[in-house]
């Protein structure tokens, strides 16, 4: 175990926008983060917490440094290399559900499984299903987007992350958008991805709440790690 | 169905307004381009018929294309000769019975022999000047459609009198001919002969009809003042778009000039190619004023999806497969447009066709229309072809969207 590669690693990231002025997001980010881990990323607005999140995700690229997914370097991975490594092996949650409107509940699940064309059509339904149902959502699968709650969406979101049954769950705040049972509910999912099946989940948050019910807590100012604790705590219940 | 069809599909579904303006404008343009072929290739063909019907299809003249070189040349081949008077030839195709001979067996087709002459027709103190056909009118009918474009009489009708004459119907009007009037002929050598009209032809083209008049051979070898004078021997082949080749091995055989109806109309010919490439030219210019409309649907529905387009290409899907969908949906605005515009086309096609001519200065009753599967097919992989340029654009632009702003943006 101890010759296992993280899942993500950060080797002296940094990004730089650049402009007339040029904006540095992060810098010199150094990280790494394992197996069924709970990250929290934290600090105040503008501190690049986001920016760390889409560069850990592959979404955008280093200016300076390399990302490291499983032990692969990506710094050289093609556009459609980066896409299927998204698709295989990271999950995606925004504060904004992002469900596509015209589709189904169950169809907008199915889509990240038909990209990857793993599965045939039948067993994608039934495991768009499946998901759904663990969510509490079974009887909202022929539903579109817009006849759906805002923590029903959220909800279908983090079903969708989980299609290709990632081991990785990067979440930019996901409760952001939620009132407070909604997103003690997504929080509780959240949490019982990584007791129960093992995943590892990055947040981003201003929830210091949630912050503190996570297993690890990366706090950024000015796009530097100012500090990184491990905070083992009780899971609370899924409510 | 696939992934990137299922998306390209609900995307175009979801606007039926948008959509169908888009297809009603490939559509349009399909359309109109399928009924202006039909019409240009149409009267082109009915011409062309006109022309065929009309004319021999090879013309074998008593001329050579070189001149035969001078018995000077061939003796003092070293020196050059200047200032000599070629030597009198005689008129005429020597020996025509046998050429006609030697050509009959492989020949696909008729040949007739005659005598063309030019002269003045005098009738009531109008003198026209004319082109004076002898025929053979047992073998006439082969070579040419005289018998069926005689208005009045047949062309039996020349053994019927001496110096028969058969008139072009428009000659007759000009000089108010009738059947049965009595002309006079002369010719420049000082011949002068007695005619009677036995009947009218009328081939449909107006220079033709305006000059023409048909009488027996022999009574053009006596305006000719030569007696088995054959100037001209015509030639009708099953096949007339092979007449060119055929004209070439008469020539090559008999080394007398022989013209094919091709080679006698090239600028006519020639002026079709260019009428084609005009015809193209508008059809292309409907279906890209068409494909603006595809251009501009795709953009539309591009810049509404740009937030679906970053979440799809975070979740994973590729670049290429993000550009695919928005070219498929482009795809699906021209195949409809074009499947529309089929109908479209057809119906128009149909109405045209329909329109009743009545005019004196032309024969035909109704506009000649071509229906050919060809121009359905050269409308649509224009359309489809116009309408993929028109999406690829918009579909590269949506694709390269970095997913990282538009999420930003939208949060």
């Amino acid at each position: 175990m101890a010759d296992q590669p993280p899942l993500i690693a950060a080797r002296g990231v940094t990004r730089i926008l650049p402009g007339i002025v040029p904006t540095t997001l992060v810098r010199n980010i150094d990280l790494a983060i394992g197996d069924n881990e709970f990250v929290a990323i934290t600090g105040p607005s503008g501190s690049g917490k986001s920016s760390l999140l889409y560069l850990l995700g592959l979404l955008d690229l280093p200016t300076e440094g390399e990302v490291l997914i499983c032990g692969r370097a990506t710094a050289h991975m093609s556009e459609e290399e980066r896409a299927a490594t998204r698709l295989s092996t990271l999950g995606f949650v925004f504060q904004f559900h992002f469900l596509l409107p015209e589709f189904t509940a169950r169809e907008n699940i199915m889509l990240p499984m038909r990209a990857r064309g793993r599965l045939t059509l039948p067993a994608m339904r039934e495991r768009a299903g499946d998901l759904l149902a663990a969510l509490g959502l079974a009887d909202h699968c022929d539903k579109r987007p817009d006849q759906l709650s805002g923590g029903q969406r959220q909800r279908v979101a983090v079903a969708r992350a989980l299609a290709n049954d990632p081991p990785v769950i990067l979440a930019d705040e996901p409760t952001g958008s939620l009132d407070s049972k909604s997103s003690e509910q997504v929080f509780a999912i959240l949490r019982e991805l990584v007791d129960a099946h093992g995943k590892t989940v990055v947040a981003v948050t201003h929830d210091l709440g949630h912050a503190a019910h996570m297993d690890r807590r990366l706090q950024l100012v000015d796009g530097a790690i100012v500090s990184d604790e491990p905070q083992r705590v009780a899971a609370p219940a899924i409510s | 169905m696939s992934l990137v069809l299922d998306i390209a599909w609900t995307h175009v579904s979801s606007r039926v307004r948008q959509t169908a303006f888009a297809v009603a404008g490939v559509a349009t343009g399909v359309g109109f381009s399928i009924m202006m072929a039909a019409l240009m290739e149409g009267s082109q063909n009915d011409f062309m018929r006109q022309l065929i019907n009309a004319l021999p299809h090879i013309t074998v003249s008593d001329e050579r294309r070189v001149p035969p070189p001078q018995p000077a040349d061939a003796v003092y081949a070293a020196a050059e000769i200047h200032g000599l008077t070629p030597s009198t030839r005689r008129k005429g195709i020597k020996n025509p019975l046998a050429i006609m001979a030697s050509l009959e067996p492989w020949l696909p087709g008729a040949i007739a022999p005659s005598v063309q002459t030019k002269g003045i027709l005098r009738y009531a103190s109008r003198d026209v000047p004319v082109t004076i056909t002898g025929i053979d009118p047992q073998r006439e009918p082969k070579v040419s459609q005289l018998a069926e474009q005689l208005r009045q009489g047949t062309l039996t009708s020349l053994y019927r009198t001496s110096n028969a004459m058969i008139l072009g119907d428009r000659l007759a009007e000009k000089i108010g001919a009738r059947v049965g009037s009595n002309l006079t002929v002369q010719t420049s050598a000082g011949a002068k002969l007695n005619a009677q009209v036995v009947g009218l032809s009328h081939t449909g083209i107006r220079s033709v009809d305006e000059v023409t008049c048909y009488v027996l051979i022999k009574t053009g070898q006596i305006i000719e003042q030569q007696t088995g004078l054959v100037n001209e021997m015509r030639v009708r082949v099953r096949d007339p778009m092979q007449a060119r080749a055929i004209a070439a091995r008469i020539e090559e055989e008999t080394g007398y000039k022989s013209v094919s109806w091709q080679e006698a109309h090239e600028d006519l010919l020639s002026s079709f190619v260019i009428r084609n490439i005009i015809m193209y030219t508008v059809v292309g210019a409907i279906l890209l004023v068409a494909s603006f409309g595809t251009y501009n649907i795709i953009s539309t529905i591009t810049h509404e999806k740009a937030r679906d387009i970053a979440i799809m290409k975070s979740l994973g899907l590729a670049e290429r497969t993000v550009r695919s969908i928005f070219v498929i949906e482009a795809l699906i605005i021209g195949f409809a447009g074009g499947i529309v515009g089929f109908a479209l086309g057809y119906l128009l096609c149909v109405g045209l066709g329909a329109i009743e001519i009545k005019s004196p200065f032309v024969d035909m009753t109704h506009l000649p229309l071509v229906y050919d599967l060809r121009h359905y097919g050269i409308a649509l992989g224009v359309a489809l072809a116009s309408s993929l340029t028109a999406g690829y654009l918009p579909a590269r632009k949506a694709a390269s969207v970095h997913p990282v702003d538009i999420i930003r943006g939208a949060t």
